[in-house]
């Protein structure tokens, strides 16, 4: 019993490996196809439109929500100890630094990174990727590399936007509920981040949007067969993104801070 | 010329191609024939280097696509076409788009001339004034003539094809056999085609190859198989089932 253990540790411990040595090839064909002619901007800026634009929506709802829960739990957290002129301050460095980058990352991936899997996933089973091959077009740089870009610019993009509308959420509650001075509120806004904080957030929305892009675009390039394979691929994807997202956000913290 | 040697590949531990030895002669139809799971399409593939052999060599002209690698490899499959089983449209572009799809990315045509040549090819392979609709909104039969014709449209030397007659009904199945037929009369390209519909599939033919249990056992020309002593060869003529 114990060697039949050892040996299943051992194969999933070589398939992990393999898979992981896959996946790392897969991020430098994917990130080498961004820089090698022939670039293909227009494919780019569908893909940004896609991730981006289309996300715009829920990024919207989802920041607002946040900035007034963030409002109001943090007002009366903050009451207790008789500091409530912080909330602005505090409410401004967490959606820039935190809550901006994770949670707009965390909803692009349930969003377009599970339907950027699912697409590719369809298109490994109709052997459309295959198709792609035997034209000679490097399936990777075709179809991950834009996808890949348009992570890379659409998800700082979403993050100041998600911290800006979050804080017009804080500054609702804040104002029209709890009797904060709008004044006090948004000097605290703006003396709660320094351009250290800015890169802070730029650096990890950089970073969960390669991670994004990555992840998506690898589970839909190798999805198995069948509507199974893509439905599992897509999970896979979603699950992975996230978790990577959180430790990502702890490695860079723990790093710039 | 295509001329495998030795070729043996195995997935997950099994072996599915356990020496593969076939001589394709340039310019004519070779057609392989063979029970359902024996490995057709992963040797079609491994002609066009989608998949990579365990051993044995794959040369195209004296080149071994199967060692390969970069620009050598590239330029090696630029001369070929694939008609895959279900077409492998892309499904987010129309017909014409997809007939369209390999002059667009792997040639600077100008697009009045895309245009032209594009709704020639589907005049040719019967679909002029389709080119609007989405491989959803066509039939299998017209999804294999779009494929035909985006294999076609670079004129490659070479063009694989797999199982081109499954799913169709006997009416499609002649009609995408005339086509084959008449555009390798027009270009003369090599052709390499999987497929176990016997005996329609005999029809194309310039040499027939029988792929069993990972092996070729048979290479001749179509009229001479039925007088194959190789009683594995008639269990499959005979739809497995003994010759009376």
């Amino acid at each position: 019993m114990s060697y039949s253990l050892v040996q299943k540790t051992g194969s999933w411990a070589i398939r992990a490996t393999i898979e992981a040595g896959r996946m790392g090839i897969f991020l430098w064909q994917a990130l080498a196809g961004m820089f090698r002619p022939p670039l293909r901007p227009r494919t780019t800026v569908l893909q940004i439109h896609f991730l981006g634009v289309k996300s715009l929506i829920v990024i919207l709802m989802t920041a607002a929500f946040s900035g007034m829960v963030m409002g109001l739990q943090g007002f009366y957290t903050l009451l207790r100890f008789g500091s409530q002129g912080l909330l602005g301050s505090g409410v401004s460095y967490s959606l820039v630094t935190e809550l901006g980058p994770v949670i707009t990352a965390l909803m692009v991936t349930g969003r377009a990174g599970s339907s950027m899997t699912a697409e590719l996933g369809i298109m490994r089973i109709t052997e459309q990727i295959d198709a792609l091959d035997a034209m000679n077009l490097e399936p990777v740089k075709f179809l991950a590399s834009p996808r890949l870009s348009g992570m890379l610019v659409t998800m700082p993009l979403l993050s100041a936007i998600s911290a800006v509308v979050g804080l017009i959420g804080c500054h609702l509650i804040a104002v029209n509920l709890l009797g904060v001075a709008p004044g006090v509120l948004w000097e605290g806004f703006v003396r709660g981040v320094v351009p250290r904080d800015l890169v802070l957030g730029l650096v990890k929305s950089l970073a969960f949007g390669l991670t994004v892009g990555w992840v998506c675009s690898y589970k839909g390039f190798y999805a198995g067969r069948g509507a199974e394979g893509v439905g599992r691929a897509t999970t896979e994807a979603v699950v992975m993104s996230s978790v990577l997202i959180l430790i990502l956000d702890y490695i860079i913290n723990s790093i710039m801070l | 010329m295509i001329s495998c040697n030795g070729l043996k590949r195995s997935f997950n531990g099994q072996e599915v191609l356990k020496g593969i030895n076939l001589q394709v002669p340039s310019g004519q139809i070779t057609v392989i024939i063979g029970r359902s799971g024996e490995g057709k399409s992963v040797f079609l593939k491994h002609l066009v280097g989608l998949l990579k052999p365990d051993s044995g060599s794959i040369q195209i002209d004296g080149h071994d696509i199967a060692t390969a690698r970069g620009g050598q490899l590239r330029a090696i499959k630029e001369q070929f076409g694939f008609v895959f089983q279900g077409g492998a449209l892309f499904d987010s572009l129309n017909v014409f788009e997809n007939v369209a799809f390999p002059l667009r990315h792997k040639t600077r045509t100008p697009e009045a001339e895309i245009r032209s040549q594009v709704e020639e090819m589907l005049d040719h392979v019967g679909l002029a004034g389709m080119g609007d609709r989405y491989p959803s909104e066509i039939s299998g039969g017209m999804a294999k003539r779009v494929a035909v014709a985006r294999a076609l449209i670079l004129r490659p030397r070479i063009i694989l094809f797999d199982e081109p007659l499954a799913g169709l009904d006997p009416v499609i199945s002649n009609t995408i056999l005339d086509l084959i037929q008449e555009v390798h009369d027009r270009y003369r390209f090599t052709g390499v085609v999987v497929s176990h519909d016997i005996p329609q599939i005999f029809a194309l033919a310039d040499t027939v190859a029988m792929l069993f249990e990972g092996r070729i056992i048979y290479s001749g020309v179509p009229d001479e198989i039925y007088q194959s002593p190789d009683e594995r060869v008639q269990f499959f003529l005979n739809g497995g089932r003994e010759r009376k």
